[in-house]
C-alpha cells in the first residue's frame, strides 16, 4: 500500500465515513455510537500523528489527487502548515467528541448531531489538506452546509433564525469567493499552491485585476473568519449547544477562514508580492479594527458565551494581523495563534458549557462564588481566561510576544501599541469573571441539574482539563522542537522567511 | 433492427403492448420496454464514445431523399440523460401507480414521449423534428392532465395551447427556410443560409416556438401550474426531459443550421431573458407555500441558465472560452434533469405520506421518511451548485467563460440566481431540521419510491466529480459548428 497517497485519504474518511455510518444509527444504540465516534476520532489522531512523523522526521511527501476533469485536479498535499491544522483538528475532535457525548446525554436527535459533527470535522479536515484553491473552496462550502445543521440543533425559534443568518453570510460569502476564484484562474489556469510565483508572472496589466481579487477573496473568507464587518453571524450562532460552540470557534469554521486568509496570502499571492501590492496595509488595518472593535463589544456583553463569541472575533484577527506584516517573527505569531487560540478558546467554551449544564447559569453577573461550588472548572477558566489577556505561562503569551517582535521588525511599532490596547481590553472583560468566581459570595442555592461525584460528570471535565494543560504546556515548552512554536518556527524557515 | 433505431422502435413497441395489456403484464411489458431503451441507450453512448459520431440512413435511402439520424455527442448526452431519468421514472411510476386507473393511459403516453424524445435527439431533418417534437407535446399535455382533476385540467389545456402557438411557429419557420433553401437537412443547411431576410424571419420564427415551448420568460407563466399540478412521475418527465428536448433543438439551430445568420444582438436579447428568468423564477419559488410549485418555479430560475449559454458561445470575440460555455450550459441541463426529477418524485412521497405538500407540514413527516429528505437535501446542492455537484460544474465553466469573454454582467445572474436558490432550498430542508409533533396518520411509502429519487439526487452529485468524459463527448464528438471547438 501507497502510504505517501493513501494516508491523507485515510485522514479525510476517518471523520467522512463515521459520520455517514452514524447518521443511519437508530437514536437509541447510543453505545455503538460514542465507540464509533470515539474509534473515529483515535485512529484520526494516530494517523495525524504519524503522518507528522513521517513529514516531519522521514521528509515523505503525502499527496492524493483526482483529476475531476475540468482542468483542475482535487488535490490532497499535506505540508507544514496544513500538518498545524490537522493536529490541532484531530486532537480538539477527539477532546470534544467525548465532551459532547456527556453534554448531550439523553438528549434528542444525537444520531443527527454527531453525523453532522463528524462531517464537520471532515470539512476541516478537508480545508486543511487541500493543495490548491479549488479543493478549498469544495471543502469549505462542505463546511457551511455541515455546520447549519448544527447551530440550529436546539429547534428553537431563535436557533432557527440564527441559523438563517448564519447561511445569510457564509453563503454570501461562499459566492464572492467562488467568483474569485473563477476570476483568478481564467487569469492564471489551474495552479496549486506549491507553485510560487503564477500571480507575479502575469505582468504588470493585471496588477489592478489582482488586487481587485484580493479584495474579493478576503470578503469571501472575511465572512467565516468574522472580520468586522462581516463578523454578525457569530454571536448569533451562540445559541448552539456548547460543544458546537467550542468547534466552530476554535477548529471549524473561523478557523477556517483564518487559515483560508493564511493560504491566500502566503501561498497564492505570496507575502512579498501581496506588499509589492500594496495589499497588506489595508489587511492589517481591517485586522486591527476587528482587534478593537472585539474587545470593546466582548465587554459591553453580559451573557457568557456571547462575550467569548466577542472575544473571538478579536483573538481569530490576531492571525490575520500576523499575516499581514511583512516579518519572519510575525508570521509565526500568526501560525502558532492558529493552534493557540483553538486550544485556549476551546477550554473556555467548555468551562462556560460545565457552568451552563451544572448550575444552569448563562448570565456574568449569576456567576458569583461559582468556585466554591466547581473550584476546577473555575480554576481552568481562570488559567485560559490569563493565556487571552496575555500573561504568561499560557499560551496566548507566546503569540503576543512574537507578534509584537514581528510588527517592530517590520517597523510598525503602532502594533505595539494595538497589542496593549487589547490586551487592557481583555483584562477588563476576563478579570471580572475571574473575580466574580472567586471572590464574590454566592447569593443564592445552587440548583443542581445533573447530580455527579465529581464537581461536573467526568465526560466534561476531563476534556476540559486536557485542553487547559495543553495551552499551558504550549508556553512552557514552547522551545521544544515540536511545540507549536516550534512548529510554526519550522514552517516559516520553509516559507525562507525564517532566519 | 440496429441498437440506434432500438432506441425509437422499442419504447413504440412497449406503448402498444401496454396499450394492449392490462394488469401485471402491462408493468412487466413498460418496464422491459424501459430497460432494453436505456440498455439501447448505453451502447450508443459507448459506440458513440468509443468510435465517432454516427450518420444513420434510415430505410436505405441516401440524401437528400432518405432520412437520416445523426448521432454526435450532444445527441448522446441528451439521450444518456433520458435514459436514466426515464428508467428511474417507469421504476418509480410501476410502484406510484398501482393499479389505479391512470395508469391504463400513462403508461402507452409516456413510451411514446420516450420514443419521441430519442427521435428528436437523433434527428436532422427540421421537418422531422417538427414532426418528433409534436408527438413530444402532445404525449406531455396529455400527461400533465391524467389526474382528470379541474386544476391540472386548466393547466394541462394553458400549457398546450402555448405549446401548439410555439409548434405553429416553428412549423412556420420551417416554412420559410424550406421556401428559401430548398432543404431541410440541420447539418447541411449552414452552407445554404445567408443572411436574407426571410431567412432571419425564419430563424425567429424558430427561436421564438422553441423558448415557448421551453418556457423561457416570459413565456414562463404556463409552467409553474402546468408543472405543479401533474402527478409526480409526469412533473418529473416535464421538467427533466420535455423542456430540455426544446432546448436540444435550440442548440441544434443555432450551432448548426442557422450558425451564419447568429447574431450577437439575438444572442445577447436571448441572454437577458435567462438572466431575468433566473432571477424572477428563482425569487417567485422563495415566496411560495406549496413545495411542488416551489419546485416548478425553481425550474423557471434553472431554465434561465441554460439561456446564458446563448451570449457566451455565439456572442464572443475571442471564441477560446466559448466550448467551456457550450458544455457548461449542456452540463446544466443534465445535472438539472437529474435534480429536478428527484425533487419532484420526492415531493410525491410527501404528498402519499401526508395527503398535501404545503411546506410547514413538512415538519411532521421528516423523521418518517428520511431518505426522501436527503433526495431534496442532495438535490438542493445540486441547484444551488455547490461543490461538488454537477450544478458547481456547469456553474464553474459557466463562470469561467463569462470573466473570459469579458461579459460580466451574466455573474449577475449566476450569483443571485446561486444565492436565491440557496434561499428556497433552504427554506424547504429548515423544515427538515425540526422535529415538530409527530402526526399519526402518516401512510407509509413503500421503499422503492424512496430509493428512486435518492438514486437520482446521489447522481446530480456525483456527476460533478468526473466531467473529462461528458467534455469529450461534447467537445470532440459533435457534428455542429462550436465556435472555438473542433471542426466538423
Amino acid at each position: 500500500m501507497n502510504l505517501n497517497f493513501w494516508l491523507p485519504v485515510l485522514v479525510l474518511c476517518s471523520s467522512l465515513v463515521t459520520g455517514l455510518i452514524i447518521f443511519f444509527l437508530k437514536e437509541k444504540q447510543s453505545a455503538l455510537r460514542t465507540s464509533l465516534n470515539l474509534i473515529g476520532a483515535s485512529f484520526k489522531v494516530v494517523a495525524v500523528h504519524y503522518m507528522a512523523y513521517r513529514l516531519l522526521v522521514l521528509g515523505e511527501i503525502h499527496e492524493a489527487s483526482f483529476s475531476m476533469g475540468l482542468g483542475f485536479d482535487f488535490l490532497l498535499r499535506v505540508d507544514f502548515l496544513s500538518l498545524m491544522f490537522l493536529a490541532l483538528s484531530s486532537n480538539l475532535w477527539l477532546v470534544t467528541t467525548l465532551y459532547a457525548i456527556g453534554y448531550l446525554e439523553g438528549s434528542a436527535n444525537r444520531s443527527r448531531f454527531f453525523g453532522f459533527f463528524s462531517l464537520c470535522v471532515a470539512a476541516s479536515t478537508g480545508i486543511a489538506l487541500a493543495g490548491n484553491l479549488i479543493t478549498f473552496f469544495i471543502f469549505y462550502e462542505f463546511l457551511t452546509l455541515t455546520t447549519y445543521p448544527l447551530v440550529i440543533h436546539r429547534e428553537s425559534t431563535a436557533a432557527l433564525e440564527a441559523g438563517r443568518n448564519y447561511l445569510w453570510y457564509t453563503i454570501s460569502g461562499g459566492s464572492v469567493l467562488f467568483v474569485a476564484i473563477v476570476w483568478l484562474h481564467v487569469l492564471t489556469g489551474p495552479f496549486n499552491f506549491t507553485d510560487t510565483g503564477v500571480l507575479e508572472a502575469l505582468g504588470p496589466d493585471r496588477h489592478l485585476t489582482l488586487i481587485f481579487i484580493f479584495a474579493l477573496l478576503i470578503t469571501g473568507l472575511g465572512v467565516k473568519a468574522a472580520l468586522v464587518p462581516l463578523h454578525g453571524w457569530l454571536p448569533v450562532a451562540m445559541i448552539a449547544p456548547a460543544p458546537v460552540s467550542a468547534l466552530l470557534h476554535a477548529v471549524a469554521v473561523v478557523k477556517a477562514g483564518a487559515f483560508g486568509i493564511v493560504r491566500v496570502v502566503f501561498d497564492v499571492y505570496g507575502q512579498h508580492f501581496a506588499g509589492f501590492l500594496g495589499l497588506l496595509e489595508p489587511l492589517a488595518l481591517v485586522a486591527t479594527i476587528t482587534i478593537i472593535f472585539g474587545s470593546v463589544r466582548a465587554l459591553m456583553q453580559t451573557d457568557l458565551k456571547k462575550r467569548l463569541a466577542y472575544s473571538t472575533v478579536s483573538q481569530v484577527s490576531y492571525i490575520t494581523l500576523g499575516t499581514a506584516l511583512l516579518a519572519p517573527f510575525s508570521t509565526v505569531a500568526a501560525i502558532v495563534h492558529l493552534a493557540h487560540q483553538g486550544i485556549m478558546k476551546i477550554t473556555l467554551f467548555f468551562c462556560a458549557g460545565n457552568i451552563a449544564e451544572t448550575l444552569g447559569l448563562h448570565n456574568i453577573r449569576d456567576l458569583n462564588g461559582v468556585g466554591r461550588r466547581m473550584p476546577l472548572t473555575s480554576a481552568l477558566f481562570t488559567a485560559a481566561a490569563f493565556g487571552m489577556i496575555g500573561v504568561p505561562p499560557v499560551a496566548g503569551f507566546i503569540s503576543k510576544w512574537y507578534l509584537g517582535l514581528g510588527g517592530l521588525e517590520a517597523g510598525q511599532s503602532w502594533v505595539i501599541g494595538v497589542l496593549m490596547l487589547s490586551s487592557l481590553l481583555n483584562a477588563a472583560y476576563f478579570l471580572p469573571i475571574i473575580h466574580s468566581l472567586w471572590f464574590k459570595k454566592p447569593e443564592k442555592p445552587w440548583k443542581e441539574l445533573r447530580k455527579s461525584r465529581l464537581e461536573a460528570p467526568w465526560t466534561l471535565l476531563l476534556p476540559t482539563l486536557v485542553t487547559a494543560v495543553m495551552s499551558v504546556l504550549a508556553c512552557l515548552w514552547a522551545d521544544w522542537t515540536w511545540s507549536p512554536l516550534g512548529v510554526a518556527r519550522q514552517i516559516a524557515v520553509g516559507m525562507g522567511v525564517y532566519p | 433492427m440496429s441498437v440506434e433505431s432500438g432506441m425509437i422502435l422499442m419504447p413504440f413497441a412497449g406503448a402498444v403492448a401496454c396499450f394492449l395489456f392490462s394488469g401485471r403484464a402491462r408493468i412487466i411489458a413498460a418496464l422491459t420496454a424501459s430497460l432494453l431503451t436505456s440498455a439501447a441507450a448505453a451502447v450508443t453512448v459507448l459506440q458513440v464514445f468509443i468510435h465517432e459520431e454516427m450518420r444513420i440512413p434510415l430505410g436505405g435511402w441516401s440524401q437528400p431523399l432518405g432520412i437520416q439520424l445523426h448521432i454526435d455527442g450532444l445527441s448522446v448526452v441528451f439521450l444518456l440523460m433520458t435514459a436514466v431519468v426515464g428508467l428511474m421514472v417507469s421504476i418509480y411510476s410501476s410502484v406510484f401507480f398501482a393499479r389505479q386507473t391512470e395508469e391504463r393511459h400513462f403508461w402507452p403516453l409516456w413510451l411514446f414521449l420516450w420514443a419521441g424524445l430519442n427521435s428528436l435527439f437523433m434527428v436532422s431533418d427540421i421537418f422531422n423534428a417538427y414532426v418528433v417534437l409534436e408527438l413530444v407535446t402532445i404525449c406531455a399535455a396529455a400527461l400533465a392532465v391524467l389526474s382528470g382533476k379541474v386544476e391540472s385540467l386548466k393547466a394541462g389545456l394553458r400549457y398546450f395551447l402555448i405549446a401548439m402557438a410555439g409548434s405553429l411557429a416553428f412549423l412556420l419557420g420551417v416554412g420559410f427556410l424550406y421556401a428559401e433553401t430548398g432543404m431541410l437537412d440541420m447539418f447541411a443547411l449552414s452552407e445554404k443560409v445567408t443572411g436574407s431576410l426571410p431567412l432571419a424571419v425564419s430563424f425567429g420564427l424558430m427561436t421564438a416556438g422553441l423558448a415557448m415551448k421551453t418556457a423561457l420568460l416570459p413565456f414562463h407563466f404556463w409552467l409553474p401550474p402546468a408543472h405543479g399540478e401533474a402527478l409526480a412521475p409526469v412533473s418529473a418527465i416535464l421538467s427533466a426531459l420535455v423542456i430540455k428536448a426544446s432546448f436540444f433543438l435550440m442548440l441544434r439551430l443555432w450551432a448548426g443550421a442557422f450558425d451564419p445568420v447568429v447574431s450577437v444582438y439575438a444572442a445577447q436579447t436571448i441572454g437577458f431573458l435567462g438572466m431575468a428568468a433566473v432571477l424572477w423564477g428563482s425569487y417567485q419559488a422563495v415566496i411560495q407555500s406549496r413545495l411542488k410549485l416551489v419546485i416548478a418555479y425553481s425550474s423557471v430560475g434553472q431554465i434561465g441558465y441554460l439561456f446564458l449559454l446563448f451570449p457566451l458561445v455565439f456572442a464572443v470575440q475571442e471564441t477560446t472560452w466559448a466550448a467551456q460555455a457550450w458544455t457548461g450550459g449542456v452540463y446544466h441541463a443534465v445535472s438539472h434533469a437529474l435534480a429536478k426529477a428527484a425533487m419532484f418524485m420526492a415531493a410525491g412521497n410527501l404528498l402519499i405520506a401526508t395527503g398535501n405538500d404545503r411546506i410547514d407540514n413538512m415538519r411532521n413527516v421528516v423523521g418518517s421518511l428520511p431518505l426522501t429528505t436527503m433526495s431534496l437535501g442532495l438535490a438542493g446542492i445540486s441547484l444551488m451548485g455547490l461543490p461538488p455537484s454537477g450544478g458547481f460544474v456547469a456553474k464553474w465553466m459557466l463562470m469561467q467563460a463569462v470573466f473570459a469573454s469579458g461579459q460580466w454582467w451574466w455573474a449577475i445572474a449566476l450569483v443571485f440566481g446561486g444565492l436565491l436558490t440557496a434561499a428556497y432550498v433552504f427554506r424547504i430542508l429548515g423544515h427538515a431540521f425540526v422535529s415538530g409533533d409527530r402526526q399519526e396518520n402518516i401512510r407509509p411509502v413503500p421503499l422503492i419510491l424512496e430509493a428512486v429519487p435518492l438514486i437520482l439526487a446521489l447522481g446530480s452529485i456525483l456527476i460533478g466529480f468526473r466531467a473529462e468524459e461528458v467534455i469529450f463527448l461534447l467537445e470532440e464528438r459533435v457534428l455542429c459548428q462550436i465556435p472555438g471547438g473542433n471542426s466538423p
